[in-house]
C-alpha cells in the first residue's frame, strides 16, 4: 500500500551559497494493508522528513513514492490532494486549524470532505471526541484556545474520522495521560483491523512493541550514517 | 476530467517591460490556486489578464463554458466574455469599494446580478438578498443600509455576496483579505473556506500573505518579474520550497 | 427678420442637427451625440429642444410651447417669442393647431397626430447615469444591452419607499431594444408614449439627440410583483372637473385650502368653454 524505492532527499539552501544538504538516500520500503510499521532512528535521523516525504510535503530528488497507484513523488498537485482527502491520512504532531471554527466540524471536516453527509459526519466527529475524553461544552468552540493535550486529542480525531486505507502517524500518543494513550492505541488497532497501511514514529516504546508490527532504522538512508 | 480553466502561455508587456510572461497551468474544477508575489512581480496583471479585464499580448485563457465547453476567453466577443463575468465568474476586489456601489443599498448590490440576468421579481431578489447576507454574517436588518455605513470587513463580506449570489463556477480574487485587521481576517478567512468547500467553487486568489494561501489555496504559484518561478502544492511549496526567491520569501515570513 | 437666418441657427449647423435627428428615428432610443450649439439663453432652459426645433421648423408650421403643460410660463412664452422674431412663424396655444410642439416635462392630454411633432426638452439624457457616472460604461451597457441596473434604481425605490416612488423620467424600453429617459415627464404620460406622432429629444448640454418615431412599442420597467402604474392625484379637476387629466396641486391660503386643476392649460380651457365644469369653476370665473 504503501511503497518507497530508492528515494532520496536533499535540500539546497540558495541564499546560503547554494549549499547542498543531503538528508536521505536510497530510502526504500514497503507496507502492506493491516500492517504498521515504525520508524526508528536517532533524532534528526530523518524520521519526520520521510513521513513528509511519503505525505508529498516535501518533493524527493529522485525515486518512486507509491501510495496506492499513485507516485507522489510525481504527481500533479490535484492527484495528490484527492490521495490525501480519499487514501492518505496523517496524524501530525501539532494542529492546524482554521480560527474560529468548531471542534465538532473540525474533527466533521474530512468526512464532508468525502462526500459524507452532514448529520452522520457529526454523529461520528462527536463519537470520536466523546472516546478521547473532550468534554462535550468545548465542541461548539475554537480548538485554537485548548490546551496542548486537548489540541493533540482533536488533532487525533480528526485523524481517524474518516477510514484512511493508509495513514501517518507522528507520535500519536505523546503527552497523553494512561487512559487516552489506551484509546488511541485501540483506535490504531482497530485502524490495522480493517486493513489500513500505517507507518509511523513513536517514542513510546510500550505503544510501539504493541502496535507496530516491524520497525525500519532510518539511520540506514541517512547519508554518512550508513556506513 | 476536463479542466475549468486553462491557461497557455499568456504574456502581457507594458513597453518594453514584462507585467509576465509565459504563464500556463490548468485549474480543474474545485481547485483553490493561490499566487504569490511582491509587489510588482506580476500577479495582478496576470489575474486581470484571466479575468477580462486586461488584454495578454499573446496566449490563451480556455474556460469550460456550460454551454459550448472549452472557449479562449480572450477571442470571444466582449458581450459573451461580460455575460460570463456577471455568471460564472466573480472578481472580489481588494477594495471593497471598487467592487461595490457605493450609493446602493446593500440589497440593491447583492441584487443587481441577478437583475442583470433577468430576475424581475421584487420579492424573490430581495429574499435571496436576505439569505446571503446571512451567509456571509451581516445581520439582514441591514438589507437597506449602504455600504458606507459598514465597516472595513463587513464591505468586503457584501462584495463576496454579491459575486457569489449567481453561483459562479470562477472565482477571481485580488489580494482579498488586504488592508484588513487580523481578526477581520480570520473570520473572512474562514468564511471564504466554507463558501469555496460548499459551492464547490473554483478560485484564484493573488496575495502577498502566505498565511492566506496556507488556509485557502491547495496549490500555489511563485512569481517573480513577471515569470512563474516555481508551482505546486501549496503545502510543499511553502515547506519545502525549490526556488531561491520562494525560499528568500519563506524565510522572510516572522513567525509568530 | 434680416438680421436672423431662418429659425436662428445657420443652415450648416440645422442640417447636422437634422442628421442626428434622422439617425436618431432610424435607431430608436439611442442616443445620438451632435455638436450642440451656444444658443442665447442658458443651459437648462431647453437649449436642446430649441436646436431641435429650430432645425424642425419651416416657414408653414404652427408652433406651440408648453411648460409643466402651460403656455403661459416664462419659459414657455421666451422660447414662443424666440422664434416668433426669428422665424417668423405662426404660433398658437392650442395643441389641435399645432404642428411642431416645444415642450418641457409634460405631453398634452389631446391625443397627437400622425403630421404632428412634439419636442422634448431633456436635461439628463442618461438614464443609467444614476448609477453609473462613467459615460464610456453606458455607452458599453447601451451596445450591449446590460440593463439590470435600471432595475436596481427601481429596487432600490421599493426597499427605500414601498413602491416605485420614481414619478417622472420613468426609464423606458424602446421598440425592445434601448432604455431611454423619457425627458422629465410625469410617469402619468408614460402611456402615451407610444403615440401617432413623431418624438424627438434634445439635450443641449448633454449634447444628445434621441427620438421615438410613430407607432413604436416603448415599454415602461418595472418588476412582475410591482407593475408599473401611471399614477395621478386622485381627484377631478377643480376648474373643468376631468378625471382623466394630470393635475397640479395649488396651495390656495394659509389656511391650507387647496385646489387641483389641470396641468395641461389647453385642455383645460378648451374642456371649460366646451361648457365642463369643476368643484371650484364659479368661484374662479367670479
Amino acid at each position: 500500500m504503501i511503497e518507497l524505492i530508492n528515494v532520496s532527499k536533499s535540500f539546497t539552501l540558495h541564499n546560503q551559497g547554494s549549499t547542498v544538504i543531503p538528508v536521505m538516500e536510497g530510502a526504500s520500503l514497503n507496507v502492506v494493508p493491516g500492517e504498521c510499521v515504525a520508524l526508528t532512528g536517532a533524532s534528526g535521523a530523518g524520521k519526520s522528513t520521510l513521513m513528509r516525504v511519503i505525505y508529498g510535503n516535501y518533493l524527493a530528488a529522485s525515486g518512486q513514492v507509491l501510495v496506492g497507484d499513485l507516485d507522489v513523488a510525481k504527481a500533479e498537485p490535484r492527484e495528490i490532494l484527492a490521495l490525501r482527502r480519499e487514501t492518505l491520512g496523517y496524524v501530525s504532531q501539532f494542529l492546524r486549524v482554521v480560527p474560529r471554527v468548531p471542534t465538532l466540524e473540525v474533527v466533521a471536516e474530512p468526512l464532508l470532505a468525502v462526500g459524507c453527509g452532514k448529520q452522520a459526519a457529526l454523529d461520528k466527529a462527536a463519537g470520536l471526541l466523546a472516546r478521547l475524553n473532550i468534554p462535550e461544552r468545548l465542541w461548539t468552540l475554537s480548538p485554537t484556545t485548548f490546551s496542548g493535550g486537548e489540541q493533540q486529542r482533536v488533532n487525533i480525531a480528526r485523524g481517524f474520522a474518516h477510514e484512511y486505507p493508509a495513514m501517518l502517524l507522528d507520535e500519536p500518543t505523546a503527552s497523553l495521560d494512561a487512559q487516552n494513550r489506551e484509546t488511541v492505541l485501540s483506535l490504531i488497532e482497530e485502524a490495522k483491523s480493517r486493513g489500513a497501511a500505517i507507518v509511523g514514529i513513536f517514542h513510546d516504546v510500550e505503544a510501539r512493541a504493541r502496535v507496530c508490527d516491524r520497525e525500519i532504522d532510518v539511520s540506514a538512508f541517512t547519508p554518512g550514517l550508513a556506513a | 476530467m476536463t479542466p475549468l480553466l486553462q491557461v497557455k502561455g499568456i504574456e502581457k508587456r507594458y513597453g518594453a517591460r514584462i507585467g509576465c510572461m509565459d504563464v500556463s497551468f490548468d485549474l480543474y474544477p474545485g481547485e483553490v490556486m493561490g499566487i504569490v508575489g511582491e509587489s510588482g512581480s506580476g500577479k495582478s496583471t496576470l489575474l486581470n489578464c484571466m479575468a477580462g479585464h486586461l488584454e495578454p499580448d499573446a496566449g490563451q485563457v480556455i474556460f469550460d463554458t456550460r454551454a459550448d465547453g472549452p472557449v479562449d476567453t480572450v477571442t470571444m466577443s466582449e458581450p459573451e466574455r461580460r455575460m460570463l463575468s456577471r455568471t460564472d465568474w466573480a472578481f472580489v476586489h481588494q477594495h471593497a469599494r471598487d467592487g461595490l456601489r457605493m450609493s446602493v443599498s446593500a440589497g440593491g448590490n447583492i441584487g443587481e446580478r441577478l437583475m442583470a440576468v433577468g430576475d424581475r421579481h421584487y420579492g424573490d431578489i430581495r429574499d435571496r438578498a436576505v439569505d446571503w447576507l446571512g451567509r456571509v454574517e451581516i445581520d439582514a436588518s441591514r438589507v437597506d443600509d449602504r455600504p458606507s455605513a459598514f465597516s472595513g470587513g463587513m464591505q468586503q463580506r457584501l462584495q463576496i455576496a454579491r459575486n457569489l449570489v449567481t453561483g459562479p463556477r470562477l472565482v477571481f480574487m485580488d489580494e482579498p483579505t488586504g488592508g484588513l485587521d487580523v481578526s477581520v481576517q480570520a473570520r473572512l478567512l474562514d468564511l471564504l473556506r466554507g463558501l469555496v468547500r460548499e459551492m464547490g467553487l473554483s478560485a484564484i486568489i493573488v496575495t502577498h500573505d502566505l498565511a492566506v494561501v496556507r488556509l485557502l489555496a491547495d496549490r500555489l504559484m511563485v512569481m517573480k518579474d513577471g515569470h512563474v518561478v516555481e508551482a505546486g502544492l501549496t503545502d510543499q511549496v511553502l515547506d519545502d520550497p525549490q526556488h531561491a526567491y520562494t525560499q528568500l520569501l519563506v524565510s522572510s515570513v516572522l513567525q509568530v | 427678420m434680416n438680421e436672423y437666418n431662418f429659425a436662428y441657427l445657420d443652415e450648416q449647423t440645422k442640417r447636422m442637427i437634422r442628421r442626428a435627428i434622422l439617425k436618431g428615428l432610424a435607431v430608436p432610443g439611442y442616443q445620438v451625440p451632435f455638436a450642440s450649439r451656444e444658443m442665447p439663453m442658458p443651459y437648462g432652459w431647453g437649449t436642446g429642444g430649441v436646436q431641435v426645433s429650430a432645425a424642425t421648423l419651416t416657414p408653414d408650421d404652427t408652433f406651440k410651447v408648453i411648460d409643466q403643460g402651460a403656455d403661459d410660463t416664462t419659459n414657455a412664452v421666451s422660447i414662443r417669442k424666440f422664434f416668433e422674431n426669428t422665424a417668423g412663424v405662426e404660433t398658437t396655444e392650442e395643441t389641435e393647431k399645432a404642428t411642431v410642439i416645444q415642450t418641457r416635462h409634460r405631453i398634452p392630454e389631446a391625443k397627437l397626430r400622425e403630421d404632428q411633432i412634439i419636442v422634448y426638452q431633456v436635461p439628463i439624457p442618461e438614464p443609467l447615469r444614476f448609477l453609473e457616472p462613467r459615460e464610456t460604461e453606458t455607452r458599453k451597457m447601451h451596445s450591449l444591452e446590460e440593463y439590470g441596473l435600471m432595475h436596481v434604481k427601481l429596487y432600490e425605490d421599493i426597499s427605500q419607499h414601498g413602491a416605485i416612488s420614481t414619478s417622472y423620467a420613468y426609464p423606458v424600453m424602446v421598440s425592445d431594444r434601448y432604455v431611454m429617459d423619457p425627458s422629465p415627464i410625469p410617469k402619468f404620460d408614460n402611456p402615451k408614449l407610444e403615440m401617432d406622432a413623431i418624438q424627438l429629444f434634445g439635450a443641449g448640454r448633454e449634447q444628445r439627440i434621441y427620438a421615438v418615431p410613430p407607432h413604436t412599442k416603448v415599454v415602461s420597467l418595472d418588476f412582475e410583483d410591482y407593475p408599473f402604474e401611471a399614477t395621478k392625484a386622485d381627484h377631478p379637476c377643480d376648474l373643468c372637473g376631468a378625471e382623466d387629466s394630470y393635475l397640479d396641486e395649488v396651495i390656495m391660503d394659509d389656511a391650507g385650502n387647496r385646489m387641483f386643476v389641470c396641468s395641461d392649460t389647453d385642455y383645460c380651457r378648451s374642456r371649460r368653454e366646451a361648457g365642463h365644469k369643476g368643484r371650484l369653476a364659479e368661484e374662479n370665473a367670479a
